[in-house]
This record gives C-alpha cells, structure tokens and sequence, in this order.
C-alpha cells in the first residue's frame, strides 16, 4: 500500500504569506498591535511525567506569541496566552478548561499535549461550542466533536497509514525484513499504533516473532530485552513514548545484543539521537529543522528562536522536531483562522477551517476528511551520525540521505 | 521460553531488586525508629541523582569522586530534615502530609534548575558486562548490588552487634527507661535521619549512573520500594533486601513469562497476600 499523501505539499507565495501573518515573520516588523488582548486559555504538562514534552509546548507557544505579536496579534490585537499546569492529569486538564472559559473567560482555546488531556479539554470545549485547536492527538477515531482541529496530521487511520508508510520505506531499500518484534507500552495512543502495526505487517507478510506488552512508566527493561534478544527479529518495532526507547536500547546493551533495524514510535527525540545506542533508529515525523520544512524564513526563525529559548530553559536537546512542529502548527491554525476571516466567533473559525484548511509549517492541513482530518503527513525519519534526518518518502528525503536498513 | 531467557530474566530481577532494597534502606530506617514515614526520601534520591549527573557529567568529576561529596551532604540534608521535623512536633501521620509536600518541592526545584526534560549521565565508568557462559552481569548493576547487599548487612550488623544499634532499640521500645541509662534519644534521632539522608545519598548516586533522569520519576518509585519496606517489615535491614529481591525477581518472571503489563501488579500482590495471610509480619 502506498500514501496518497507522501508528498510534503510546497507553499505557494500566497501560502506563505498568509503563513507569515499568522506567525508574524516576513510581515511587517513594525506592525504595532493595540487594543484588549485576545485572550487565549490553554493548559499544558508543565509537570509530572509529560512535563518533558510539555516544556516544550511551552516554548513554542512562547515563541509563536511573541512573532505573531510582533506581526500584529490577532485582529491588530496583543496575543496573551493564559496557561495552566495540568499536571499531566486528564481530570484536572478538564476542570482548568472548564476555568478559562467560564471564570477567565478567554476569547478562545487552544488544546494541551497528550491524547488523554486533549479529550478532555475537548469534551469542555464541546460543551461551550468553542472551537479547539490542537497539537499531538494521537487516536483520531474518538476526536467526534465537529469543532476540534488537529495540528498534527497523521490522517483519520494512522493505525493503518502510518504503519504501512513505514513498511513501505524500510522495504523500499530492498532489504528482506522476515520478523518483526512488537515491544509497545500501553500508553493508550502509542498501543493503539501498535496494534495497527501488527494488523498491517501480518498483511505484508511479516511474521510476528515477538509481541510484547509493558505499562507506561516501566521501570525494569532487563526481561524485555532478553525476550527481544530471544525472538531476534529482523525488526525491533518499539511501540515507545519517551524514555522507554532508550530505557530498552540499554537494557539490550547489557546482554549484548543489538537489535538488526529498529524502529519507535513517539521516542524522546534527544536522549535517542543523541545516544551511541541510538545508531540507524528509524522513527517518525511531521516536521524537522531541515529541508524542505525549513526553507521559508518563518520557519527558519521559528528554528532560531526555539533553540535559543530551550538553551535559555536549560533543556539539553535544542532541536525542534515533531512535537514543536505540532505545536507551532495549532497555533498558526488558530491565528491564520482567526486573521483571515477578522472574527473570534466559533462557528466562523469552524466553517473557514473546514472550507479552507491551513497552510502550517509542516505543509498544508486539510480538515475536510472524516471528523475533521485529512491527510497524513507523517514521515520516516532515521538516526545517522547523531542527528536525525528523513530518510522517507524519497521525494521529502533530506538531500543525500537514504534509508539504511540492514 | 529457554532456560537462557528465564535466567537472564531472574538476574535483572535480582538486580531490580536490590535497587529496590537500597533505595528502600533508609525510608525503613526513619519509618521505624525515627516514625518518620519519610516521603521525601524519594526526593532526596533525585536530588542526589541529579547532583551527581551535574559533578559528573558536566563538572567532569569521576562518579567515585562524585559519590564522597554528595553522600556527606546528604548527611547533612537529612539531619537538618529531621531537626525542622522535630521543632515542629511533626508524627507519623502527619509527616506523610509534610514530607509528601517536601517532595513536590524538590520536584520544582530540580526542574527550575535542570529542567523538566531528560537528563542521562553519560560515563564509560563501569560500562559493560561479563558474560559467564550464556548470561550477562552489568558491571554498574554488579556494583549496585553489591553496595545494597553490603549497606543492609552492614546496618542489619551495626543494629544488633553495637550499642549504638542496641540503644536504638532500647529507645524505640521504652525511650524513658533508655534515657535513664543515658541513651541519647535525640541524637540518635538525628544520627539515623542522617544515616537515612546518606542511603538515599547513595541510592542517587547509583540512579544516576543506571537511569536517565527526569523530575516527575520521583513519583514512579514510591509503590514498589514502599512494598519493600512494607514485606521488609519495618527497620529490618536484611528484611527489605530480602523483599527487594523478592518483588524484583517476581516482576521479572512475571515479564519473562507472561506480558510485562502484568509485572506492576507482582509488589502488590505480594503486599496483600502477607497483609491477609501474615498480619502480625507488619
């Protein structure tokens, strides 16, 4: 099976300069905003133990705030985000959202990170008919509000595209993959990728060695990695949010063993690229700081600016990738709605979006397939020399880059 | 599943295990001749991870060098806890409240300063395993369990053998008639929570060679090592070794035999099937 969306749609001159009003470079530097800000509520993970990729999160709606304020806000209006911690709990994500729209009574909101507190903002959001813009939600089949928008475009089936883009590219080098070993956490989003994974190797015919299961938050990864060592598969697939790719990458050094090619799903992007173990690890993306996502001046301001506000944070990997470019996109999604129909009402935002789509820094969003999604942009993306580049589709490669699969 | 893989799985269960115990060393102390249910114990351990990923990492200090200063300063950390402690009157009850709260301090302070994101200490100190016949042994895990063996032995000995271990007791048992034979009630108090503070002192260092590091992992260690203290039984030293091992080489049976999402359920299991069929054991 092939991607009907494998291509990374290039913005047009006109794309690009309604990408530049909604971020706010490349339009006039000097456009002063005035005025009663808009106010936009929001919560994220600013601790507990999504507080990782919730700094991060934090960092771009900081920076996206501060373009887009200096390129006129919303409406020629100052831009102020209202955060709130949730802690990384659904509960309390649906209480704070429940806050800002009633008790703070900001002008519109804008979704946390992480499938479960997405859910909840969104049934708040539902209740009050407010529109709600989001970065990383990760299964799309419950997102049923009519109102919600995803920043991040990975299509209604991911289960089944996603996967399938990834065999397509590992098998594309011509190399034989026999055996795949399913190692997933139960985190809701990335187990449900991983049980589409097994339904789409076992249809490519792929025999599945091994399929293992541990909770989220696991801590001891030694008989993990000795039943991987055991079925020793050509493919280690590593249903992984976070750590939980190193945690095994370690576990397996330990007893000597290194997986043949070795793929993860939502990893920390740092601690795996940046460890030896780390080498030719094939994961996935909608945006990198790299060719042909970084070649308009907004995004490469955007780069810029979130590497200096992560070293500033003290964060130790500087690089933007998927969830900033998640991130970034639900807020020019919001600002471009916003901006060009000149309206803060629900309904007005809803319709443009649905009719218009978004032209984002991870290439152009539709919202016209079923509940609000449309296609999948996500990439393959590998580790080589240290770094990260997109080895897959071809035609969105980083220049002189190719998929190595063993 | 081979004999090799079973094997295996049971030496990462020991391993496990004896972190558990290390970790644990120093909370069953407190908890049972201080009555300090010390939560922050936990935090103690994170902040010493984290020091010691900051002197070793990028102060380039050897870990060796690392662990002699950041032990006795956790020595330190836990006296002056348990003087705070005692100046307010604080019980067992209330020192769950207390130091549960102390805890989520830490947890902002380590992220002010490092962070909410990961942390790995990257050091060829002790990197590697040796293989004997079909198994591995991690040397850093070798090195950490070892150390925990050694540290319950130790202060299980000192417990019995001394009459610093002797006058603890005593005191714990009849505090006014210990006093009478001129045992120190509050010294001793303060020595333990600063034995305690320097175990988690320890219990960091070796969490920060092992582990790669972040702020909200605090909280990810209080079930099963609290089950180890709790299956231990309270202040026994080779106790909650014991129980360390136990829980550690049942999750890893668990995950080698069945599915790995069944080990967190091991520790508790085991909790209540002693609480049920054992009660006088806590």
């Amino acid at each position: 099976m092939t991607i009907s969306a494998a291509k990374i749609p290039q913005p047009s001159r006109r794309d690009l300069i309604a990408m530049a009003l909604a971020a706010g470079v490349g339009a006039d530097a000097r456009a002063q905003t005035s005025g009663a800000p808009v106010r936009v509520g929001g919560t994220l993970s600013l601790t507990g133990p999504l507080a990782a990729t919730g700094a991060i999160h934090k960092i771009v709606g900081d920076v996206f705030v501060q373009q887009a304020n200096k390129a006129g806000g919303m409406l020629g209006r100052p831009i102020e985000w209202v955060l709130l911690d949730d802690q990384s709990k659904p509960d309390l994500a649906r209480t704070l959202y429940e806050r800002l729209i009633t008790v703070d009574k900001v002008d519109l909101i804008i979704g946390p990170y992480a499938t479960a507190n997405i859910l909840s903002a969104m049934s708040v959001a539902q209740r009050y008919n407010k529109i709600l813009v989001h970065s990383t939600f990760g299964i799309p089949k419950l997102a049923t509000y009519e109102r919600h928008f995803p920043g991040w475009p990975i299509g209604f089936t991911p289960e089944d595209s996603v996967s399938n883009m990834a065999i397509d590219g590992i098998l594309s080098t011509g190399k034989s993959i026999k055996t795949v070993a399913i190692v997933t956490s139960k985190f809701p989003s990335v187990n449900f990728l991983a049980a589409g994974a097994r339904e789409a190797f076992k249809k490519r015919g792929v025999n599945e060695a091994a399929f293992i299961e541990f909770e989220f938050g696991a801590r001891d990864f030694g008989p993990i990695a000795a039943r991987v060592r055991e079925a020793n598969a050509d493919l280690l697939y590593m249903g992984a949010i976070g750590l939980e790719g190193n945690q095994l990458l370690e576990a397996m050094e330990k007893i000597n063993y290194t997986p043949k090619n070795h793929l993860y799903l939502y990893p920390a992007p740092g601690p795996l690229s940046l460890s030896p173990l780390g080498k030719d690890a094939l994961s996935l993306t909608i945006y990198e700081d790299l060719p042909p996502f970084n070649t308009n001046p907004m995004a490469a301001e955007f780069a810029k600016l979130y590497r200096e506000a992560c070293a500033k944070a003290g964060m130790p990997f500087v690089d933007p990738e998927t969830q900033a470019g998640a991130g970034y996109s639900a807020w020019q999604i919001l600002t471009g709605a916003v901006n060009a129909t000149k309206s803060l009402d629900d309904e007005t935002l809803t319709q443009h979006l649905k009719k218009n789509g978004a032209q984002t820094i991870v290439g152009k969003v539709r919202f016209d397939g079923p509940q609000n999604y449309g296609d999948d942009l996500m990439r393959l993306k590998q580790v080589q020399d240290g770094k990260w580049v997109i080895v897959w589709p071809r035609e969105v490669a980083t220049p002189g880059k190719t998929i190595v699969v063993k | 599943m081979s004999a090799t893989l079973l094997g295996q799985s049971i030496l990462s269960g020991i391993f496990s295990g004896s972190l558990y115990a290390l970790l644990g060393l120093g909370l069953t102390l407190s908890w049972r001749y201080l009555k300090i249910i010390n939560l922050a114990h936990f935090a103690f351990i994170f902040l010493s991870a984290y020091l010691t990923y900051q002197l070793a990492g990028p102060g380039g200090l050897s870990p060796w060098l690392a662990i002699f200063i950041v032990v006795p300063l956790f020595f330190v950390l836990g006296l002056a806890q348990q003087a705070v402690l005692d100046r307010f009157k604080v019980d067992e009850f209330a020192s769950i409240i207390v130091t549960f709260g102390m805890t989520i301090l830490a947890e902002v302070f380590i992220q002010w300063i490092w962070s909410a994101d990961f942390v790995r200490l990257e050091t060829h100190f002790l990197r590697g395993s040796y293989e004997v016949g079909a198994f591995f042994l991690p040397k850093q895990e070798m090195l950490m369990a070892g150390a925990a063996f050694g540290l319950c032995a130790a202060t299980a000995a000192f417990m019995r053998f001394t009459w610093l271990g002797k006058a603890l007791r005593a005191n714990l048992d009849n505090p006014q008639i210990a006093a009478s034979f001129g045992v120190p009630s509050r010294k001793l108090s303060l020595m333990i929570a600063g034995v305690a503070g320097a175990l988690a002192g320890i219990g960091g260092a070796f969490m920060a060679l092992l582990f790669t590091l972040a702020p909200a992992q605090i909280y990810t260690w209080f079930g099963v090592v609290l089950a180890a203290v709790l299956l231990g039984g309270l202040g026994s030293a080779m106790g909650v070794f014991a129980a360390g091992l136990l829980i550690g080489v049942g999750e890893a049976v668990t995950m080698a035999v069945t599915a790995p999402a069944w080990a967190p359920v091991v520790p508790f299991t085991m909790l209540i099937l002693i609480l049920v069929l054992w009660p006088e054991r806590l």
